[in-house]
């Protein structure tokens, strides 16, 4: 994907001020920030749920804005955060509804739909939960549901919107290496991240988000160091590195000196 | 977690196409991935595709059909007056022109009014993601009661003038104008619906009632402008009751209804996805304000029809959709047409309840009557199940 020089706003608030971005096939890049840095923004744009009022986006060729959401289901894929469940949809129905965009209007699904659907279903480890409703599952069988739905659309771009987020430990570290092994499969696949932690050991590339702009990218190792993160969230923290895997390891201090107590002090 | 196949692209790293993974194939490991622990993952034990899901849609079809031809049986059979099948068969009077001049036909604009108002309700609960969404309940059954009126009293006026336009008097614009207006209600109530800009059901449900109340008010003050034939009819569609129509008048209701009702059978693949959220929907491939549009109008049509041929018939999409739902689940592949058969069937079974259960004391409660005795409790113990629901 390609966003060169975006810029959006909410009504008068903007959020994304001439940020650039570039992402390629393979590549897992994370997006950090903190809160309304413009990140998820950022995703929308590329999903092409909302159009930029300044600069271009492209995503594998295609404006996400101008061209048929058919077509552009069938190479981008969104989980979003917070995926909201009206009906009691079995896992598989729900999987199966990524296929819409390959389907015709009456939906039979065919030989090719089957397939993708069983392949989803067994790259987020969902076989033995496959026929159970929705609302049966927990908060992390259902973020790994809507990431099969994901899959199933067999895109080549997949975006996550905080994927970790509600989830506990084990989720979260499932999550991140199903987005690894998309990654390693060819997908470009972008996420935003709230865990720098989790995001500079699973991602191969980190760009830094802050008030709207861009403020850094590169690999995790790179990016985050200690004077960073100490300047654009505005805490205090240790910063050192796994010796096995190289990846930084960022740890804030809560209870020692240095950043207001009551909360965190922003530039 | 064991280590996961990279199965999603189309191509693999060195670019060469890879093919789609067939039904019920085992995951092959693929070397290079992750170097992690233990042995790969064992190939999902569900790897056959839900066998029943075109047999529940098969079975659910049959007993609808049988359901609906059972209650047209049962409703043609029984009256005030007994009957003899083989007898009206032969063409023998007075059994004849009983059972196939006046029941008969009176049970089939039943069953097509049942069925149009459940398809109309199941639609339309998915468009609002919400169960208690239905065209009586949101003011469209009202609207297409305004218009239908709005056409029957300007003909009225018309005639009165002695403008010779006797023929707006007849089935096909009084059911344009229904059409007419429910569509513009449906505008209305999801136009006034909105809480922010986004559609809020109770906001909705809220509107629809109340757009209920004025049309009441404003057809009972049509009730005084007309003379006391089409008075008294007026008073039929605001109550909701079938009548004896024509022939040509039910065969223009059929067409009507079967292109709405097709038209929503059509799209209930489609409302499966359009009840997730807008922004889901359309990362998934749908253009949701279309196919909203044309759910909404396709509803608003079948809508309209049924309120034309039989006034305000109230809650029969509320309750055949919801029960329906408990035994078919919420796919509305199934969910349409097995709603559309048995609403069919309900409604039918409620105009011979109407019918037969006021025997004894000569008269005869509009059908609306009857369902809005069943729809009303059936109302809010759903709403109640709901507010339990949320509370959970």
């Amino acid at each position: 994907m390609d966003v060169e020089d975006a810029s959006f706003s909410y009504g008068r608030t903007p959020a994304l001020r001439g940020v650039s971005f570039r992402a390629r096939p393979g590549e897992f890049v994370g997006l950090v920030g903190p809160n309304g840095a413009g990140k998820s923004t950022l995703v929308r744009l590329v999903a092409g749920l909302a159009a930029p009022s300044a600069g271009r986006v492209r995503l594998a060729g295609l404006d996400p804005r101008g061209a048929p959401r058919r077509e552009m289901a069938r190479v981008c894929a969104l989980v979003p955060q917070e995926p909201r469940i009206a009906w009691p949809f079995t896992v598989r129905e729900v999987v199966m509804m990524g296929r819409t965009a390959r389907q015709g209007l009456l939906a039979v699904a065919s030989r090719l739909d089957l397939g993708a659907v069983e392949g989803a279903l067994a790259a987020c480890e969902l076989g033995a939960l496959a026929d159970r409703r929705l609302d049966a599952l927990s908060g992390g069988e259902r973020r790994r549901v809507f990431f099969a739905r994901a899959l199933a659309q067999e895109p080549r771009v997949l975006l996550l919107d905080e994927p970790t987020a509600f989830l506990d430990l084990a989720h979260q570290v499932a999550v991140m290496r199903m987005a690894r092994v998309a990654a390693v499969g060819g997908l470009c696949v972008v996420a935003v991240l709230h865990d720098l932690n989790l995001a500079g050991a699973a991602c191969d590339r980190l760009v830094v988000m802050d008030g709207g702009r861009v403020v850094a990218e590169g690999p995790p190792a790179e990016v985050l160091t200690a004077e960073r993160v100490e300047a654009i969230w505005g805490v205090p923290v240790w910063r050192g590195e796994n010796a096995r895997s190289g990846a930084p390891v960022v740890l804030p201090s809560v209870t020692g000196p240095g950043g207001s107590p009551a909360g965190y002090s922003r530039k | 977690m064991t280590r996961r196949d990279g199965w999603c692209s189309e191509r693999d790293a060195s670019g060469r196409r890879r093919p789609p993974p067939r039904a019920g194939a085992g995951r092959l490991a693929r070397p290079g991935g992750p170097a992690h622990d233990a042995a790969p993952v064992p190939a999902s034990p569900t790897t056959s595709p839900r066998p029943h899901s075109g047999l529940w849609l098969a079975v659910a079809l049959t007993a609808g059909v049988l359901a609906v031809a059972g209650a047209i049986a049962f409703s043609t059979a029984l009256g005030p007056q007994p009957v003899s099948l083989r007898a009206a068969l032969a063409g023998v009077d007075p059994d004849a022109s009983i059972v196939l001049g006046l029941r008969l036909p009176r049970a089939i604009v039943a069953a097509m009014v049942g069925a149009a108002l459940a398809a109309a309700g199941a639609a339309l609960q998915a468009l609002l993601r919400n169960p208690l969404a239905e065209p009586f309940v949101l003011g469209v059954s009202g609207g297409a009661a305004l218009g239908g009126s709005t056409v029957l009293v300007v003909a009225a006026f018309a005639a009165r003038l002695g403008a010779g336009s006797g023929w707006l008097l007849g089935a096909p614009p009084v059911a344009l104008g229904a059409v007419a207006g429910a569509a513009a209600s449906t505008f209305l109530v999801f136009g006034l619906g909105r809480v922010g800009g986004r559609l809020v059901p109770e906001a909705a449900l809220l509107v629809g009632i109340v757009f209920n109340a004025f049309v009441a008010g404003v057809i009972t003050l049509m009730k005084m402008l007309v003379p006391p034939e089409q008075a008294s009819r007026l008073l039929y569609w605001l109550l909701g009751a079938v009548g004896y129509e024509t022939l040509g008048t039910i065969a223009m209701g059929a067409v009507l209804m079967l292109l709405a009702v097709g038209t929503l059978v059509a799209l209930s693949a489609r409302l499966n996805v359009l009840t997730l959220a807008d922004d889901e929907a359309a990362s998934l491939g749908v253009d949701v304000p279309r196919s909203r549009a044309l759910v909404f109008f396709a509803a608003s049509a079948a809508t309209g029809a049924a309120v034309a041929l039989a006034g305000m018939v109230g809650f029969v999409g509320l309750i055949v959709p919801h029960l329906v739902r408990g035994v078919l689940g919420p796919d509305h592949r199934r969910l349409v047409p097995a709603s559309a058969l048995f609403g069919g069937a309900f409604l039918v079974l409620a105009d011979a309840l109407a019918r037969l259960a006021f025997l004894p004391l000569g008269t005869e409660p509009p059908v609306g009557a009857v369902t809005a005795f069943l729809g009303g409790p059936f109302f809010l113990w759903l709403l109640r199940k709901q507010g339990r629901g949320d509370a959970r």
